[in-house]
């Protein structure tokens, strides 16, 4: 039963809009750690409409749990909206920060991986620079395999955001004000 | 205008006639605008129980129920009385006082995060931040409370908000919240496949949950029960749905319910789920009712719909609506000879519990209160033993049954009778408790005296802390730990020191007299009923 279950756990990317109250995040992230939902990412930023915040959350579990994840979400009294981000007709951009060890002879060969990888170098010190990486997980996930003869020092990720292709599934908030 | 007179203006305008309440610093505001109305305010003498006394109120009226306490320990008090209310689903609005504004996250005397430490039992909360909002605020709270999935909101309001001028204040007419949107009405093509399922089983039964009472539909459950001699059972929270005496009724099911009942879940060929969670308690094992069956599934809240198990046909919407709706079918269907089946059976079945003739027997004691009493009383039990024996042996007439369901939680009979004795004075009001449960509430005999409210109390008493102990004689063997409960106080001397009329029972052949006793006038009586020490649930 639970190698079943196991088998059969796999990530969705949920969109929400949310009233943009004070405590609307911690209500969303307070819920999955009460109900045991795993949660692989989580961003959130202000929409077209100030009133509002769109929040992209990837999770992971079964079908049964990603089921309950989109009801319980759903049921929050702050959320308007929650639909799944689906894989085929959405576009999905992470943000990577990398600071790299670097001094004068690492610098060529690291400026043409990123040159290849369209990251840009947004700072250089002596001994270090920092890379700056937008794209798809699994371009985030190449590049950094690639410096693994180099000495990272610290990555930041922003989490994945995502949109979906297209203007049928747009949400239209004033509509249904 | 100030902000707390504009929050009693808020309940005058919800019709609010009662706060349960204890008062503070923080929120001596509200409450002393509370005495410019004629709002009753009833003290009661711990923060918790004025949740369970407002529970209490909400479940006999069919309103929100209010209370009302101060910050820090007033509000963090409260939490087991809220959470009993959410899982419950039980309408209230909780309000809050709150340090000033400016002091919230320095950690000042009595403060406390309390929107947060109750997020996850709150169907939604408030920290009211301008006493402009007041109003849409309150309006909004009353709103979410008592509709969709019924449950207690929150409102916390700092003393400076309280106490702030409020320019100009208007009662919102009607409620537009952006994100809040409950389904009450069914899916029209649902109902049909349900209507269309019906004709092709053959032995469905229909599993009555608290949803049922909270939407009010139990006549319309009966009438399409009795249209197509469908059997119905009942979750512990779904009693009261259904008459005892009514021939389609058997019983409750669950670990602890009626073996029949059981019988008929797993038997039957479909399975009409409604108003009910699919919680452990009273489905243990939630494939019994999906394996080989068409299980149906009706709850206004969605979440609860797949949560524990899959239905064949999902349904979301009140329990009234969708009844409507299915008795307009002309659908008729007999299913007559199953409920004769389910009927042999119930004949068939004995009791196994054990029970020695020398002491009175807790469920013939509860069968025989719950007859005499008045046909439309109010019958709290408790929890422990004593809840079991009632759930199983109370019978249903015209009166409410309420009890700690999904919680389970001790003390919560004695307050919960207050508040439903406020809210209806005329009806007869019962709180039967363990002599474990009775020590939790034990300190409300003087708000009932105080407040003139006359709840009759049974305390069955056996000196343990029963349903642990049975858990213990069964799990380790009858190695018993921390459950024997001695020090108990005196009950007579209790029940005078109180100024209530005290009955002791503690012989079979005087159990009937001893009921009449205690029922007689309308006044608090504190009867012990002395049970045998070793008398189990099963």
């Amino acid at each position: 039963m639970c190698g079943e279950r196991l088998a059969a756990v796999h990530k969705k990317a949920f969109q929400l809009i949310v009233d943009n109250t004070s405590g609307v995040l911690s209500r969303i992230s307070g819920l999955f750690s009460r109900r045991g939902y795993n949660i692989e990412s989580i961003t959130a930023g202000v929409t077209a409409d100030p009133r509002f915040t769109r929040i992209t959350i990837v999770a992971s579990g079964d079908d049964e749990i990603l089921d309950q994840i989109e009801k319980q979400v759903g049921k929050l009294v702050d959320v308007r909206d929650i639909r799944e981000l689906e894989p085929h007709t959405s576009v999905f951009r992470e943000l990577a920060l990398i600071k790299v060890k670097a001094g004068a002879q690492d610098r060529p060969g690291l400026i043409a991986v990123a040159n290849v990888f369209r990251a840009n170098i947004i700072d250089v010190g002596a001994e270090n620079l920092i890379i700056e990486l937008t794209g798809s997980q699994s371009k985030l996930e190449a590049f950094l395999k690639l410096l693994d003869g180099y000495e990272i020092l610290e990555v930041a990720r922003t989490g994945i955001a995502g949109l979906s292709r297209g203007v049928d599934r747009v949400v239209h908030i004033e509509e249904q004000l | 205008m100030n902000g707390a007179q504009a929050m009693v203006k808020c309940l005058e305008n919800e019709g609010v006639e009662v706060v349960f309440g204890y008062p503070g610093v923080a929120i001596c505001p509200f409450y002393d605008s509370l005495l410019e109305t004629d709002i009753r305010s009833v003290l009661i003498r711990t923060e918790q129980n004025a949740a369970h006394a407002a529970s209490g109120l909400a479940r006999v009226t069919g309103k929100v129920g209010v209370c009302a306490v101060t910050s820090g320990p007033g509000a963090t008090n409260l939490i087991t009385g809220i959470a009993t209310a959410f899982a419950d689903s039980i309408p209230l609005v909780c309000i809050t006082g709150q340090v000033n504004s400016e002091l919230i996250g320095s950690d000042v005397f009595q403060e406390a995060d309390i929107t947060g430490a109750a997020e996850s039992f709150v169907k939604y909360s408030y920290l009211v931040r301008n006493a402009e909002d007041i109003p849409r605020v309150f309006k909004e709270a009353f709103y979410i409370a008592s509709t969709g999935r019924k449950g207690p909101v929150l409102i916390d309001v700092p003393i400076d908000v309280q106490n702030a001028a409020v320019k100009k204040f208007k009662y919102p007419e009607s409620v537009s919240m952006r994100t809040y949107k409950p389904t009450v009405k069914g899916h029209a093509v649902q109902i049909k496949k349900v209507m269309t399922e019906l004709e092709k089983v053959s032995r469905p039964v229909i599993c009555a949950g608290g949803g049922v009472l909270s939407s009010g539909a139990q006549e319309m459950l009966r009438q399409f029960a009795h249209r197509h001699s469908i059997p119905v059972v009942s979750t512990m929270m779904g009693i009261g749905t259904m008459r005892t005496e009514d021939k389609l009724y058997f019983g409750m099911v669950g670990n602890n319910g009626a073996p029949c009942a059981n019988r008929a879940m797993n038997e039957a060929d479909m399975v009409i789920m409604v108003g009910a969670r699919v919680a452990d308690r009273a489905v243990n094992q939630p494939e019994i009712i999906t394996r080989n069956k068409v299980l149906v599934h009706m709850d206004v809240d969605p979440a609860e719909i797949g949560k524990n198990a899959g239905p064949t046909i999902p349904l979301v919407g009140d329990a009234g609506h969708i009844f409507a709706d299915m008795l307009e079918y002309d659908t008729r269907c007999d299913f007559g000879p199953w409920v004769e089946q389910l009927a042999g059976y119930e004949r068939e079945i004995a009791e196994k519990r054990r029970h020695d003739p020398a002491y009175v027997d807790p469920a013939a004691f509860v069968r025989r209160l719950s007859e005499r009493m008045q046909p439309d009383g109010i019958y709290v039990a408790d929890v422990g033993q004593n809840q079991i024996w009632s759930c199983r042996n109370f019978i249903v007439r015209d009166g409410s049954f309420l009890t700690s369901g999904g919680m389970g939680t001790m003390g919560y009979s004695i307050p919960a009778a207050m508040g439903a004795k406020i809210a209806c004075p005329k009806r007869q009001a019962v709180a039967v408790c363990g002599d474990g449960s009775f020590q939790m509430s034990m300190m409300e005999l003087a708000s009932m005296r105080q407040h003139q409210v006359p709840v009759k109390i049974v305390v069955m008493a056996n000196h343990y802390l029963g349903m642990v102990r049975e858990y213990q004689q069964n799990t380790y063997k009858g190695r018993y730990a921390v459950v024997e409960l001695s020090g108990g106080p005196d009950l007579s001397r209790l029940a005078e020191a109180y100024g209530l009329r005290f009955i002791r029972l503690s012989r079979p052949e005087e159990m009937d007299s001893a009921i009449d006793a205690f029922l007689e006038g309308d006044e608090a009586v504190l009867m012990e009923c002395v049970i045998d020490p070793m008398e189990t649930v099963k």
